[in-house]
């Protein structure tokens, strides 16, 4: 199993350029491994094919702590690396949650939670309509299932039988009453996975899970927030 | 005018591969042959007025334009976040079509009434408001919205003038007074009950189904001193936008709508206007004391 972090050279070098992230630091990190492995292996998006009808969606739901993102999209030349030295100031265009308007490769704005999986739904059922292969993943956190829009989204995926939906959700167990039962639980009707969200193989296996007319999560278990 | 909107916006999924609909089961059998002839374009997400928003947007984001339906309480009030960040801020647009206005289901309650929902979105950036008085004037504005990606309100309302408008979206003189006459613009379904209360009274009337974006330049070329705003939802929900289009004319105003007190009574939205002081006798009193008080 691999449990350390990801390429530590390239992406410790942009992480480091990044500043003024404190207040959300710890999920910056907890993403930071789902994130490379679904651009490195799985995504079917290119800094070429952002404006491409046919590409691959990931969408940002938890929009907190968006330094791992950051430094992904600037590892894989959707931003340039110097972006990174000022997070936050007058003319950045990378703030303390990302705006889909400012930077390039980022499909959503986000900040507020639960709006991403709702997007998400309406993004997989635009992409079906026009008889798009393309697959669409939404990433969220365990405390984020908190806002009932969420289970909104959750019913009517499995409803309209998105297969090509996939939803991670990252469990540090940020939830104020938790998740009795597990969160895999609380996605009726879809096909899950559950791995260790440090486990780049095993991330790779689940994100590329899917069945033929149900959508999917994968809950990726990280250390607990601290 | 509901029927409208469904024959409309049917005849657009046949022709038009970018047209969407989005229901959260309020008006599910009206759109039942459509959902059957187009089940990827035609989507009932069950009572869920937030994914309503959020799934429109997400349609929006891949290139369809999603028009999204309910009671303007359900599409408006309830979503307003979803319509704030899942529309506004991913800078994408849809078209937003209510029925219920402010009191139409006036037995049913506060609840199913929305006279708020023009002041809600006028918080936001960007949104077009249409109140089309009269069913004939509903399907040139949705089909002028399939043909661009705008953010766009239709507040449909079982209210409604005895004959239809051109749809434009500047202000029409609908009685001219003499020059220099206290202007009344009346929006969407009030005009009918503006020209009754004002049938004898030296004024000129102005009619809009677009309050929004206001035409400044129509307002400015008609008002020299007095004019009374009467619309069908807040009081003063204009008033903002009025002051700032006059704001170079020494002018006196006079905004007249539902007021913001809750009436906790049922009846009929007849028995509401006149509660609200909307039926022809209550504006003309409050017209007839507002010119009084300039005289």
């Amino acid at each position: 199993m691999t449990t350390t972090a990801v390429n530590p050279d390239l992406l410790g070098t942009l992480l480091t350029r990044l500043t003024g992230d404190e207040k959300h630091a710890p999920s910056a990190y907890s993403t930071l491994d789902v994130l490379w492995v679904l651009y490195d292996r799985v995504l079917r998006v290119t800094p070429e094919t952002v404006e491409a009808p046919d590409r691959d969606r990931f969408l940002l739901s938890k929009g907190h702590g968006p330094a791992g993102y950051y430094a992904v999209l600037a590892a894989k030349g959707f931003i340039p690396v110097d972006w990174l030295d000022d997070l936050g100031g007058p003319r950045s265009p990378l703030g303390h949650h990302p705006d889909r308007v400012l930077i390039p490769g980022v499909e959503i704005g986000t900040g507020s939670l639960g709006h991403g999986l709702g997007l998400g739904v309406g993004t997989a059922l635009g992409l079906r309509a026009q008889g798009f292969d393309a697959r669409t993943f939404v990433l969220l956190g365990d405390a984020e299932l908190d806002e009932g829009a969420n289970h909104e989204a959750i019913a009517y995926a499995a409803a309209a039988r998105l297969d090509k939906l996939t939803a991670i959700v990252i469990d540090n167990q940020s939830s104020t009453h938790g998740w009795p039962g597990g969160i895999a639980g609380r996605f009726p009707g879809w096909t899950a996975s559950t791995v260790d969200g440090r486990d780049h193989e095993a991330i790779e296996i689940a994100l590329r899970q899917r069945d033929r007319d149900r959508p999917h999560v994968v809950v990726a278990a990280v250390e607990k927030k601290g | 005018m509901r029927d409208t909107f469904v024959a409309t916006t049917t005849a657009l999924l046949e022709e038009d591969p970018r047209t969407a609909v989005v229901i959260a089961d309020i008006s599910g059998d009206a759109f039942a042959p459509a959902q059957r002839r187009h089940p990827d374009r035609v989507l009932n997400v069950g009572i869920r007025e937030q994914l309503m928003a959020g799934v429109a947007g997400g349609l929006a984001l891949t290139g369809l334009r999603p028009y999204v339906h309910s009671y303007a309480p359900f599409v408006i009030d309830r979503a307003y976040e979803q319509i704030k960040l899942d529309l506004g801020h991913q800078d994408v647009g849809a078209v937003l079509v209510s029925i219920g206005a402010s009191y139409d289901a006036s037995s049913a309650g506060y609840t199913h009434q929305s006279p708020g929902d023009v002041a809600l979105l006028d918080t936001l950036e960007g949104w077009t408001v249409h109140v089309p008085g009269h069913p004939n004037e509903v399907p040139a504005l949705l089909r002028a919205a399939a043909r661009n990606d705008d953010r766009i309100y239709v507040r449909l309302s079982t209210q409604q003038n005895s004959r239809a408008y051109a749809p434009t979206d500047k202000l029409q003189v609908v009685r001219q007074g003499w020059a220099g006459a206290p202007v009344v613009l009346a929006i969407g379904p009030m005009l009918d009950p503006v020209l009754a209360a004002t049938a004898d009274l030296d004024v000129t009337v102005a009619y809009t189904l677009t309050p929004r974006p206001l035409d400044d330049r129509g307002l400015r070329e008609l008002v020299s001193r007095e004019v009374v705003v009467v619309e069908p939802y807040l009081a003063g929900t204009s008033s903002r936008l009025v002051a700032a289009a006059l704001s170079d004319v020494p002018h006196r105003s006079l905004h007249l709508g539902v007021g913001r007190a809750e009436q906790r009574r049922y009846g009929t939205p007849a028995d509401h206007a006149r509660w609200h002081g909307l039926d022809p006798a209550g504006l003309r009193a409050s017209i007839s004391a507002f010119l009084r008080a300039g005289s």
